[in-house]
C-alpha cells in the first residue's frame, strides 16, 4: 500500500492529519480538563450556521465558518462566566440554532448544492494544498498561545479561584480558550467533519490523563495518539474504501476500549 | 499600630436572593489566631471569599491593609476546602505547590531556581517533601491538605485562611497541625474556619461565630450567645476543660 504516498492527495492527506493532531491533543486536553466537552460540541454544531453563511454569501468556507464559530464561541464564553446555571442550556440553543440557520440558509442559497455530507463527516482526501497552510498557521498559533500562556492555563484549569487571587487575568485566558476551541474546531471539521469533532478533541485527553502526571504531558501524548489514530484510519479507509473521517473515529473508539485492557496489564501505580 | 489589618464593615451578602450574610462586623489585627465557626451553610467560606475578593459583597465595605480586596488579596494566603478539587487532574504535588509561586506576565520564563527552593521548604516543612513527584490525586485527605497549606504558604503571605482544614485530619494528626499552625502564627496572622468547637484549642486566641450574622469573642471560648446562634436552640454542652476549656464558667453559680 505504500505506492499510495506518491499521490499529492495522500502527502496532503497526512499533513493535515498532522496539523489536526497536533491542535487536538493541545486543545482536547485543555478541552477535557476544563470539562468543555459540550460547549465544543456546541460550537462545532453552530459552525454549520457558518457553512450556510458562506454559501449563500459567497464567502469562503473558512470565512464563514471560522466567524460563526468565533461568534458563538464568545457568546458561550459570555453564557457560562454570567449565567452559570443556565450555561448548558443556552448551549444547547446554540447548537441547534446554528444547525438549523445552516440548513436553512442552505436551502436559501440557488442552484446545486456542494456535497455537505464532507461538511458532516470530513474529507481529509480531498484537503487542497492552499488549505494546509491555513491549517498550519492555526497550529501554529495555538502552539505558540499555549505555551506562552502554560502556566497560567495550568493554575486556571486546576483551581481559577487560586489563579484569580494569584492575579492570573482568569477571564481573558477563559475567553482565549473559547476561541482556540473554535480555531481548532473549524479545523478539526475539515478532517473528521463537525458531526465527530468531539470524538476526536476527547478520546486521546481521555486516554491520556490516566498515563501522565503533567498537563504538558498528557498534551504530548494526545498528539501522539492523535495522529496514531488519524494515520491508522486514512490507512484503513484507503485499504477498504471506507469514509475516511468515520474510520478515523472508530479506530479512535478503539483505542478508547483497550486502554483500560492495557492499563489492567500494566504493573500497578505505587498505591497513595 | 493598632489599625486592623482586615476590616469588614455592615456587610451582607445574599446567594440566589437569600441572605448568607446580614450586618457582618468584623476587625482583625495583626498577630490574630482567630477561629470562625459557626454550622455548616452558616457563611464561613462565603465571609472569607469575600475578604478575598473572589465575590462582591451587597452592601458594606471590606478593607485589606486599607485596601479594596483585590489589590491585598494576594497578601492573604488561602487554603480552601478541597471537597472541590479535580482528583484526576494530571498534576503532581510539586507543581502544585509551585502554583503558589506564579506571577503573571512573564510568560515564557518556567519557575525559577528561587520558586523551587521555596517550594522544597515548604513540602520540608509539612514533611510531605517524599510525596511531591505523587500525582495528587493519590493523595490522602490529610496529605492534600498538606499540600494546599504549602502552595498558601509559598506565596509568602502575611495572613493565612484556612477553611476546614482538620476535616480530613486525624487525631494525632490534628496535634501536629496545631503545633505547625502555632508556629506559623509567630509570624502570620491566621483565621481558621471549622463547623467544629473542637478546633478551639489552646492556640486559638479569638472566636468569630458566623451563622448569617456574627458575634465576636476576643478569647477562645464560645459564649452562650454563641451557642444559641449558632445552633438556633440553647445547648447544654458540658465542660470538660481538658485538655481546654472551651466554654467559660457559667454565669450564675
Amino acid at each position: 500500500m505504500w505506492e499510495i504516498m506518491h499521490f499529492e492527495f495522500m502527502q496532503n492527506a497526512l499533513m493535515a492529519g498532522l496539523l489536526v493532531g497536533i491542535t487536538c491533543g493541545i486543545i482536547g486536553t485543555l478541552v477535557v480538563v476544563n470539562r468543555l466537552v459540550f460547549l465544543s460540541g456546541g460550537i462545532a454544531h453552530a459552525a454549520y450556521g457558518g457553512i450556510g453563511v458562506a454559501l449563500i454569501s459567497g464567502l469562503p468556507y473558512i470565512a464563514g465558518t471560522l466567524g460563526v464559530s468565533l461568534a458563538a464561541a464568545f457568546v458561550m464564553a459570555v453564557a457560562t462566566l454570567k449565567a452559570k446555571h443556565r450555561a448548558d442550556t443556552i448551549i444547547g440553543v446554540i447548537w441547534a440554532v446554528g444547525m438549523a440557520s445552516g440548513i436553512i440558509l442552505i436551502d436559501l442559497t440557488p442552484g446545486y448544492n456542494v456535497d455537505l455530507m464532507s461538511y458532516l463527516f470530513g474529507s481529509i482526501l480531498t484537503v487542497p494544498r492552499a488549505d494546509l497552510w491555513q491549517m498550519l498557521a492555526i497550529c501554529v498559533s495555538v502552539l505558540v498561545i499555549v505555551i506562552y500562556y502554560y502556566y497560567d492555563f495550568l493554575a486556571m484549569s486546576y483551581d481559577d479561584e487560586f489563579a484569580r487571587l494569584r492575579n492570573v487575568p482568569v477571564k481573558w485566558l477563559y475567553f482565549l480558550l473559547l476561541g482556540m476551541i473554535a480555531l481548532s474546531v473549524v479545523m478539526i471539521i475539515r478532517v473528521v467533519g463537525l458531526i465527530l469533532v468531539i470524538a476526536l478533541l476527547t478520546i486521546p485527553p481521555y486516554i491520556a490523563e490516566k498515563y501522565t502526571r503533567s498537563l504538558h504531558m498528557m498534551m504530548v501524548v494526545s498528539i501522539v495518539l492523535s495522529c496514531l489514530f488519524i494515520a491508522i484510519g486514512l490507512g484503513f479507509s484507503y485499504l477498504f474504501n471506507l469514509t475516511s473521517g468515520a474510520t478515523i473515529i472508530l479506530v479512535a473508539a478503539l483505542g478508547f476500549i483497550i486502554s483500560p485492557i492495557v492499563e489492567g496489564l500494566m504493573p500497578k501505580r505505587h498505591p497513595g | 499600630m493598632n489599625e486592623p489589618i482586615i476590616d469588614v464593615r455592615d456587610l451582607s451578602f445574599a446567594f440566589n436572593g437569600e441572605t448568607v450574610l446580614k450586618n457582618v462586623n468584623l476587625k482583625i489585627f495583626q498577630g490574630e489566631f482567630m477561629a470562625l465557626i459557626g454550622p455548616n451553610g452558616g457563611g464561613k467560606t462565603t465571609l472569607l471569599k469575600l475578604i478575598l475578593g473572589l465575590l462582591k459583597p451587597d452592601r458594606g465595605k471590606i478593607r485589606v491593609f486599607g485596601q479594596a480586596p483585590r489589590h491585598a488579596a494576594h497578601r492573604i494566603g488561602y487554603v480552601p476546602q478541597n471537597v472541590h478539587i479535580n482528583k484526576s487532574f494530571p498534576i503532581s504535588v510539586l507543581d502544585v505547590v509551585l502554583m503558589g509561586r506564579l506571577r503573571t506576565g512573564r510568560g515564557w520564563a518556567r519557575h525559577t531556581r528561587n520558586d523551587h527552593r521555596m517550594a522544597g521548604e515548604a513540602l520540608g516543612q509539612l514533611q510531605i517533601w517524599n510525596l511531591r513527584h505523587r500525582r495528587i490525586g493519590d493523595l490522602s485527605g490529610g496529605q492534600l491538605q498538606k499540600a494546599f497549606i504549602a502552595r498558601a504558604l509559598v506565596t509568602e503571605p502575611e495572613i493565612l485562611f484556612l477553611d476546614e482544614p482538620t476535616a480530613s485530619v486525624d487525631a494525632k494528626g490534628q496535634a501536629d497541625f496545631y503545633g505547625l499552625l502555632k508556629k506559623l502564627n509567630e509570624t502570620i496572622t491566621i483565621v481558621l474556619a471549622s463547623h467544629d468547637v473542637m478546633v478551639l484549642s489552646s492556640y486559638v486566641k479569638s472566636v468569630a461565630c458566623v451563622n448569617r450574622d456574627l458575634l465576636y469573642h476576643d478569647a477562645a471560648e464560645v459564649t452562650a450567645d454563641m451557642l444559641d446562634m449558632a445552633y438556633a436552640c440553647p445547648v447544654d454542652i458540658i465542660a470538660h476543660g481538658l485538655p481546654h476549656r472551651v466554654l467559660p464558667d457559667h454565669e450564675e453559680g
